[in-house]
């Protein structure tokens, strides 16, 4: 499982820093496909610096990010998307009044030939609409096709967002707080997609929700100010001392 | 398009075709107007209601298609609209380039002064500099022709030629916002972060979208010219720029329908207000009717003139279910 050529994603010492802040120290890690790496920490503990950073949002102010074997810093976020970097946001991004196929179709496009073509109806584009259809339904969305998104439940929006980071058809899956807000039943659903995407992802996992992070996460690392203090098995960071200070509160 | 607004567009387009049968000069000259406005109101709806871009400089793009018309036409003969009319859209979409290019760097609000600043940059060469005959500016000394076919010096031939070029714009926009590239720009509206993180590098999509939009202000200003035979800088001016944002603002963002009703709506209102037999004395303050009815469409018209059907059927079901069990129409927020 460690095989060297499985890290899909690679961050290499990144530090950010806003003026005199430093929200990220030198921060280091790895995903490879078939795993869940989740990220915990505070808030303001630089989770979400983390995964913008990754993903070409904000360069880093140090460091590097290293793509499927290419070095990506330099790259911008549209690239990095199209070479198979798949992202979801802490808050809603659906197109709301769009259905939720378009909202797949639209995501699609963008790894498709000519996605600027202006002459054909985008209804007819047979390659993003086959994709879109395909992440719809892997993320359970298949009865929801036409549905104007706006107007789907909380959960069902969560489960768009993961939909349409896999219509582009990436290979690491950077996924900012997808349990945010869900009931139980939700989060049941999410994690059990979560699990099937793992074998051919790598994952990304930023979450507050512990229960489900550990019960899900192959390897933990938690963050404090910027800093990453373990990183781990669950097992390993649950016993950390470090850990027990700092975050998850000494009883 | 679903069948309601087709038969909408239909309709308004046999009405316009049939118009000039009916009506006299004053008519006929009225409406190839307003149909020039319903042309420039479409290509700034491309970037306003369906990029989500407010560029508060359209004037420049229709006053440089209007002045490119005047200066290109040469001094013996008339010229072939063959090359002069694409020489206009020509300059105009250039010109769009090169401040699209630069604008796009920067987002709301400075977009729209960085848009305002080209605009009134456009504004002070011709009317600073004797390239554009300064602030008397210039006639057009013969309408372009083509062969013997289309003499665009008389008016119903010209409104015959200008309705052609609204249809064939409103057309074009339509195909072009159904495809792939036009939902790109719509998903570049709602989200554009969103947009970049799917994988798709939005600036090029919305500079294409500026020089279209910069094109087609052109030809709406090329048609200005030939129909009023005379350019002025106030054609470049920001009052235009402002009188086309309410067009569309008041017509409905986000429709093409919208900006076609908004330029008609925009342009008889000032009729209405301008009209002496109506008001009498008081009919040369009407700028002051004129603000006043914006202001009241858009505080009871949140989605303009296009909205209306909509707004009145909610409002009917409404009554009829009692207004506590109405259905709400609105897209809930996350």
């Amino acid at each position: 499982m460690t095989n060297a050529t499985d890290v899909l994603l690679r961050g290499s010492e990144i530090t950010r820093r806003w003026g005199g802040l430093v929200a990220l120290n030198k921060v280091s890690l790895e995903l490879q496909r078939g795993t869940v790496h989740a990220v915990i920490g505070t808030n303001g503990a630089g989770k979400s610096t983390l995964i913008n950073i990754l993903s070409g949002e904000i360069p880093p102010s140090s460091g590097s990010v290293e793509l499927l074997g290419q070095d990506v810093t330099g790259w911008s976020q549209p690239r990095r998307a199209r070479a198979g970097l798949g992202r979801s946001y802490q808050r809603n991004t659906i197109y709301p009044t769009f259905t939720v196929l378009e909202n797949c179709r639209l995501a699609a496009q963008a790894t498709v030939q000519k996605p600027w073509a202006w002459w054909s109806d985008a209804q007819r584009c047979t390659a993003s609409m086959s994709a879109a259809r395909a992440a719809a339904t892997r993320a359970g969305l298949d009865d929801l096709l036409a549905r104007e998104a706006g107007l789907l439940s909380h959960g069902q929006k969560r489960q768009l967002e993961i939909a349409m980071c896999l219509a582009t058809k990436p290979q690491v899956l950077l996924l900012d707080e997808p349990l945010a807000g869900m009931g139980a039943e939700e989060t049941e659903r999410m994690l059990t997609l979560l699990a099937e995407l793992k074998s051919s992802h790598a994952i990304l996992l930023v979450e507050h929700d512990m229960d489900a992070v550990f019960r899900i996460a192959d390897c933990i690392t938690v963050m404090v100010n910027g800093t990453v203090i373990a990183c781990g098995t669950p097992d390993f960071v649950r016993n950390s001392p470090e850990v027990r200070i700092a975050y998850l509160g000494e009883h | 398009m679903n069948k309601s607004k087709f038969l909408f567009v239909a309709a308004a387009f046999v009405a316009l075709a049939l118009w000039p049968l009916t009506v006299g000069q004053y008519g006929v000259d009225l409406v190839t107007k307003i149909m020039v406005f319903a042309i420039f109101a479409l290509s700034l709806e491309l970037l306003v209601g369906s990029t989500g871009l407010v560029c508060f400089g359209q004037a420049a793009f229709f006053g440089i298609g209007a002045y490119a018309t005047v200066l290109l036409t040469p001094q013996d003969g008339a010229p072939s609209l063959l090359w002069l009319l694409p020489a206009c859209v020509l300059l105009a979409a250039l010109y769009a380039l090169l401040v699209g290019a630069l604008s796009l760097r920067t987002k709301g609000v400075y977009f729209i002064m960085v848009t305002l600043a080209f605009a009134q940059m456009a504004y002070y060469v011709v009317h600073d500099t004797p390239l554009g005959g300064g602030t008397d500016g210039i006639y057009l000394m013969t309408k372009p022709v083509l062969g013997t076919l289309l003499d665009l010096d008389k008016p119903q031939a010209f409104y015959g030629f200008t309705l052609a070029c609204l249809a064939g714009v409103f057309g074009f926009l339509t195909l072009l916002l159904r495809s792939r590239f036009g939902r790109a720009l719509a998903g570049i509206r709602v989200n554009e972060q969103r947009m970049r993180a799917t994988g798709f590098s939005t600036y090029p999509y919305k500079l294409a979208a500026f020089v279209i939009s910069g094109g087609i202000a052109g030809l709406a200003g090329f048609l200005f010219a030939v129909k009023d035979g005379y350019v002025n800088p106030e054609l470049i001016s920001w009052h235009l720029s402002g009188e086309v944002l309410i067009m569309i603002i008041l017509g409905g963002l986000g429709h093409l329908r919208g900006a076609l009703i908004g330029a008609f709506a925009f342009a008889l209102l000032q009729e209405f207000f301008k009209s002496e037999a109506i008001f009498g004395e008081f009919a040369k303050h009407w700028h002051l009717g004129l603000g006043l009815s914006i202001i009241a469409c858009v505080a009871l018209l949140p989605r303009g003139l296009v909205g209306v059907p909509g707004q009145l059927a909610a409002r009917l079901s409404g009554r009829l279910t009692g207004a506590r069990g109405a259905p709400s129409q609105e897209v809930p927020h996350d």
